[in-house]
């Protein structure tokens, strides 16, 4: 890189930087989703069947993720429930 | 029982068949039997660039269909003793490679062979999941580009899912990471990923760099897998990752700018 150049470099921004981010961010995003085993989508249904006999939730209240650490596999539920929840 | 070895991207033009012709002509080389299969059905170009083409017979789903038998079909390399390429067909039927086709052909090559290089097709549709399927080791070529790194990483995780390794829950396919079209000048500029980053992105040990190189476009031109191409960056670059693959320990080549003197720096491009 000459001189010039060098001031050229300066002025625009570290592209490189700029892609690493997004790329670490999209593809722990796409990890996230792909990770889990084949029966995920059938347990959230299921889950969220049983939920509904008791508490009235929206079709998205329940959240299932697989997180690996190391040789550990984590299942997370999460549930959402409504602000005012009612019995049956 | 011969190794089976897939080299593959998810992204096309990344340079799988350059990487293909070199590693099987790089392994022939060290002395291990080696075949080099076309799995792209519909758009071979191996051939061209092992510059065999028009020593082309029978290709790969002939011998899949049984209208002519492996021997036939295998393309001895007259370069180099041991390597052998098996063209892929130029039919239009995507559904031509069967699965079972496909396993019976790499058993019988795997007979023959130690290694069985295969070359995967760009994306993930049938010819490039059954390359990928009965593989042993994955060879995945990236380029330090936003596309080609996230497809890779895509490839990973079919890999390491819809493998027969994987579906058979034996030792998972080992991975290995070619990071080719690498400019360590613009690396040292902030315009392009290095390969610490990718490294970091992809998670997988990494086989070797090729460094852009004028020496890729002059080899394919001539047919020559630029690997023999001895006095050349890329093909000594391609020399190493062979050797590494055979578990030699390589020091990194080519991944930094020559150091200029001053009057270089201040005036040179």
């Amino acid at each position: 890189m000459n001189l010039l150049g060098y001031f050229r470099a300066q002025r625009n921004k570290n592209t490189a930087s700029v892609a690493k981010e997004r790329l670490q961010i999209l593809v722990a995003r796409e990890r996230a989703q792909r990770g889990g085993p084949d029966y995920l989508p059938a347990l959230q249904e299921e889950l969220l069947l049983v939920i509904r006999r008791y508490v009235e939730v929206d079709q998205d209240a329940v959240q299932i993720q697989v997180d690996r650490e190391g040789d550990c596999e984590i299942l997370e539920l999460n549930i959402t429930l409504p602000d005012h929840q009612q019995g049956r | 029982m011969g190794k089976i070895v897939v080299v593959t991207s998810g992204k096309g033009g990344v340079g799988k068949t350059t990487s293909s012709a070199a590693l099987a002509t790089g392994l022939a080389r060290a002395g291990h039997r080696t075949v080099v299969v076309d799995f792209d059905v519909g758009l071979r170009n191996l051939d061209l660039v092992m510059g065999c083409e028009r020593r082309v017979v029978y290709d790969f789903v002939n011998v899949i269909n049984g209208d002519a038998n492996l021997n036939q079909a295998l393309i001895r390399d007259k370069r180099v003793d041991g390597l052998y390429v098996l063209a892929a067909s130029q039919t239009r039927d995507k559904d031509a490679l069967t699965s079972e086709g496909v396993e019976r052909v790499l058993d019988e090559l795997r007979d023959q062979f130690d290694y069985v290089v295969c070359d995967s097709p760009a994306g993930i549709e049938r010819g490039a999941l059954m390359a990928m399927y009965f593989a042993d080791d994955a060879i995945v070529v990236t380029n330090p580009e936003v596309s080609s790194v996230r497809d890779s990483d895509r490839v990973l995780g079919i890999l390491s899912s819809k493998s027969r390794r994987a579906e058979q829950g034996g030792e998972p396919v080992k991975e290995h990471l070619l990071l080719t079209r690498y400019s360590p000048d613009r690396v040292k500029r902030g315009e392009m990923l290095s390969l610490e980053d990718v490294g970091e992105i992809l998670s997988i040990d990494l086989l070797g760099v090729i460094p852009e190189s004028q020496a890729v476009l002059n080899a394919s031109n001539a047919g020559i897998p630029v690997i023999l191409e001895d006095e050349s960056d890329a093909g000594q670059a391609y020399a190493d990752g062979v050797a590494r693959f055979l578990g030699q320990e390589r020091p990194l080549r080519f991944t930094d700018i020559p150091r200029k003197g001053f009057f270089g720096r201040l005036f040179g491009s």
